[in-house]
């Protein structure tokens, strides 16, 4: 699924438009422990969580992820964002929280495996 | 193809930088042709690692060696060591304190993803002195 098609349908906001939104999503994670989404989650994969800071970007980028969601009106910490913008992860956020968006993520097709 | 060698100087509590030496090692394991799926493998083994010094010691460093069988990849701290290695191997367990923790690290997973991410893993720890994690992964005969 194209990430620009879970934009529009989860109404997200995205806080770098001036990366490359033209990628695949090949699934999602949940976690807010980054050893669990390093080990847990798979390239393509969009990852929901309510961290904010800088490292989040590390793990998005090392495991090729095709995204970040926060959830909750969470905003991305300035330094997450300027190193979002530098590593080409987009930074999408909804005023959701996890429940009701890993919901109608799942009801689009999205899976785990 | 010649072997590649290299350092990178790990500095504790730098979370800033965390991460930077595993990027750097990915992209030069992609700049020599290494297989995608072993480049994966190394990017989890090598952040964990990179992160437990900048979790856990005051400072380390991370060697890596690239030929054309392996990669090896060796990280040693000036830290506090590690009293139990069999229990630090253990999933779930942790001593990082709670602010370490609300960062979504100390999970207790880092050491078993480097484990289930390697072909070979030693730790060799001093308690007071410091550790040593030394990993290698495997790489298929070339064509």
């Amino acid at each position: 699924m194209e990430l620009q098609e879970v934009i529009n349908s989860l109404s997200l906001k995205v806080e770098n438009p001036s990366v490359n939104l033209k990628r695949e999503v090949t699934g999602a994670y949940v976690s807010d422990m980054l050893s669990d989404v390093m080990g847990n989650a798979h390239e393509g994969f969009l990852w929901i969580t309510l961290q904010i800071h800088l490292n989040i970007v590390a793990v998005a980028s090392l495991k090729g992820l095709s995204g970040i969601l926060l959830v909750n009106n969470r905003v991305p910490a300035e330094e997450t964002l300027k190193k979002a913008i530098e590593e080409n992860v987009p930074i999408l956020t909804s005023s959701l929280p996890t429940f009701e968006l890993v919901g109608r993520l799942y009801s689009l097709g999205l899976r785990c495996r | 193809m010649e072997n590649t060698e290299g350092v990178f100087f790990l500095t504790g509590k730098d979370f800033k930088n965390a991460g930077a030496a595993s990027s750097s090692l990915k992209g030069i394991l992609e700049g020599r042709g290494v297989p995608q799926p072993i480049i994966r493998r190394v990017a989890i083994a090598a952040f964990e690692a990179e992160m437990n010094v900048i979790i856990y010691a005051v400072a380390g460093m991370m060697n890596y060696t690239i030929t054309d069988e392996m990669i090896k990849i060796r990280i040693q701290d000036m830290g506090p060591g590690i009293p139990n290695i069999e229990q630090a191997m253990k999933e779930g367990y942790s001593t990082a304190p709670d602010y370490i923790r609300e960062m979504g690290f100390g999970s207790g997973m880092g050491l078993p993803n480097i484990k289930r991410n390697s072909d070979t893993l030693t730790v060799n720890s001093v308690v007071g002195e410091g550790t040593t994690v030394e990993f290698s992964m495997n790489l298929p005969p070339a064509e």
